[in-house]
């Protein structure tokens, strides 16, 4: 058990949680106006494909991140027009986004940078990690020291960002005007349109949200953890951040607990790799990347707790003449 | 009169062309921004895949795992059912029949060993689908997120079973070569004009596949209890048709028919069972379903044409190096935002070109 850290478990959790918990959130906007957005997974990979060839071009993350933004948001009006105005089957949208970004992307890194489809190493066009006031002088004591200058301190913006984004998505969706509007075009649109709410507009700028705030989970892929582009890296944070929001019941802190446990998840299965346990022995890595799935059907079943989704989910609004 | 339904030769025909000429008319832009020629590209690609006879029978190899996966997807569309985990079924599919083949191959003569290994498919492949199948019929859990969960529970099963498969002294992440007795027989021993293309007899089970699919949906009862749910559930539960059931069995059947979507690249192919081998085949299904209306014309005529696309797109990245075939994994994107997502983009305006044109011959 001496290579078993729990404290890098719990460093590397929160590290991992921030992809999940943007993509979450911005989904929570999508589903619980009314639209699936199964295309969660191709909004992060072209948002981190922008956001690593804009910052290593221009040699500024700033611009990488706004430059996710524009393409994420894009896509995410693509699938707001399809779902919205043309009626269309938004399930099949999403899929098709996640199969035309994994070809396009890698097209496009191959155009520009000729390495197989990644982008060079961004190098100082990373995001640099924030490094509190006084964690050189706090770093000797024990347990203070790791928690301010590694926990607490010591991370990217971003991750700040992820963590502030829970109070905030909390508030708008539970006591904001819009959030209002927001859950009545998810449970009754017909409801809300009869009460002189746009249907339309309300779930278009759900959509807008769900573009910015899935665009910051491509962003942290690249500037953040990797600090380069590879083909397909979002390898299912897309999906996994959908499992988290379905696990979570819609909800933005259960939500948010779902990232943080599928978070653990990864970190304990980098740390349990060829490490004998007692009792079960060696746990293959890949069972470990299952439980997350696993955990959420058994959700979906009402085994464990009970999932309901937003009542009008995946149906396109007709204004009833 | 105005009319306001489409007729059926432009639902059938007209809606399905124009969206499959705006996916690919987005395609020759980026094949243009990419600084290629698109009618030298198209020009390649039709010859490497349709008119040379070797590529032909590439193209419809490929075709022939398009048709059981968009058979798959087909049949629990008919139920209302949207299968997304036809990959994972496949996927599994595959070890079923993988474990069949290894513990058989060595005793048994191909005549067994075949449908044997056929049997293994389809039955895991079921199995996967099955429980998906039960939790919607049973619980009410969306069948669209529980496959989903299949898929990535299948994926991370299967990378850990194929260390178990590596054969001693490998490193590859594969099980062994399979004896000969489970190849499949090539259809080049009949037609050596086919060259060495690996087309073989689970192109022929495939058409007998779409021919059983179209006879049991439009002129069995069962069929006709799909239909009714897939229709109206609560109108079909009414007429005394079991839900649940229809719901299970329907899953079953797509799963059965996505893991025989293993066969033909596994025994008539690769003749081992490799990590990833469906290789998105299960989504493609997806496309097929959706551009072939569900019909087996249609599903057979889109899986040829998306078997085109790889085999054409295969030669076309040898020859051109900015269109790589990652491309084309785009282009099948598109096709399915443009003919599944946005179907009826085209049908107000077709339906008003008739209306003009209907008053101006009655006036």
């Amino acid at each position: 058990m001496e290579d078993f850290h729990i404290a890098s478990i719990i460093v590397s959790t929160i590290r991992n949680a921030p992809v999940l918990m943007f993509a979450a959130l911005g989904g929570l906007f999508a589903e619980r106006s009314g639209v699936v957005d199964i295309g969660l997974e191709g909004k992060i990979l072209a948002s981190a494909f922008a956001s690593a060839a804009v910052a290593y071009a221009t040699q500024n993350p700033w611009y990488g991140i706004l430059a996710g933004m524009g393409v994420s948001v894009a896509l995410a009006m693509v699938q707001a027009f399809v779902s919205i105005t043309q009626k269309g089957n938004q399930l099949v949208c999403g899929i098709a986004i996640n199969i035309a970004m994994s070809g396009l992307t890698f097209v496009l890194a191959q155009f520009f940078f000729q390495q197989g489809g990644r982008t060079p190493d961004l190098r100082n066009a990373r995001l640099l990690d924030v490094i509190l006031p006084g964690t050189a002088a706090l770093d000797n004591i024990p347990v203070i020291g790791w928690l301010y200058g590694h926990v607490i301190g010591g991370q990217s913006v971003l991750v700040y960002v992820a963590f502030l984004l829970l109070p905030i998505v909390h508030w708008v969706v539970y006591h904001s005007r819009f959030g209002l509007r927001l859950r009545a075009c998810g449970e009754n649109p017909h409801a809300a349109d009869a009460a002189g709410v746009s249907v339309e507009r309300t779930r278009y700028l759900a959509m807008l949200v769900a573009g910015v705030l899935c665009s910051f989970s491509g962003a942290y892929l690249t500037l953040v953890q990797s600090g380069f582009f590879l083909r397909d890296m979002s390898a299912g944070a897309g999906y996994l951040a959908l499992t988290a929001l379905v696990f979570g019941n819609w909800r933005p802190l259960h939500t948010v607990l779902g990232c943080l446990m599928f978070g653990l998840f990864g970190a304990i299965q980098i740390q349990l790799e060829g490490v004998d346990l007692p009792v079960v022995g060696r746990l293959p890595g890949s069972l470990i990347q299952a439980i997350p799935y696993v955990v959420t059907v058994v959700v979906l079943a009402g085994l464990m707790a009970k999932s309901v989704a937003p009542k009008a989910i995946g149906k396109p609004f007709v204004k009833s003449r | 009169m105005k009319k306001t339904e489409l007729p059926r030769w432009a639902t059938a025909f007209v809606l399905p062309v124009l969206n499959l000429m705006s996916a690919l008319l987005v395609a020759a832009l980026v094949i243009h921004l990419l600084g290629e020629s698109p009618s030298e590209s198209l020009h390649i690609l039709v010859d490497s895949a349709i008119l040379d006879p070797e590529g032909l029978a590439y193209t419809l190899f490929y075709a022939s795992t398009f048709i059981f996966a968009g058979l798959a997807v087909s049949i629990a569309m008919q139920a209302g059912l949207f299968n997304i985990g036809a990959e994972g079924q496949m996927y599994i599919g595959g070890l079923g029949l993988t474990w069949a083949v290894l513990a058989l191959d060595t005793h048994l003569p191909g005549i067994l060993m075949i449908p044997l290994a056929m049997i293994g498919a389809a039955v895991f492949g079921a199995l996967w689908a099955f429980i998906p199948g039960y939790l919607q019929a049973k619980r009410g859990s969306h069948v669209v997120v529980t496959t989903i969960m299949f898929n990535f529970i299948a994926a991370n099963v299967m990378n850990w079973l194929i260390l178990k498969l590596i054969p001693e002294g490998q490193q590859n992440p594969a099980s062994r070569v399979f004896a000969d007795s489970a190849a499949l027989p090539l259809l080049n021993k009949v037609l050596p004009v086919l060259g060495d293309a690996p087309l073989n007899i689970s192109f022929i089970l495939a058409i007998v596949a779409l021919v059983v699919y179209g006879v049991v949906v439009w002129r069995s009862s069962w069929g006709y209890q799909l239909r009714a749910t897939g229709l109206n559930a609560h109108a079909a539960h009414y007429a005394g048709v079991k839900i649940s059931r229809t719901i299970i069995v329907t899953m079953l059947v797509s799963g059965a028919l996505a893991g025989l979507g293993a066969v033909n690249s596994v025994m008539g192919s690769t003749h081992y069972l490799s990590l990833n081998f469906p290789a998105g085949a299960g989504f493609v299904g997806i496309a097929i379903a959706l551009m072939g209306r569900q019909h087996p014309v249609g599903i057979f005529l889109s899986s040829v044409l998306f078997g085109a696309l790889i085999q054409g797109g295969f030669d076309l990245s040898l020859e051109k190096p900015n269109i790589p075939q990652e491309t084309f994994i785009f282009i099948q994107g598109l096709i399915i935002l443009f003919c599944g997502a946005m179907e009826n983009f085209y049908a107000p305006a077709i339906l008003k070109l008739i209306n003009v044109t209907r008053t101006t011959k009655e006036a």
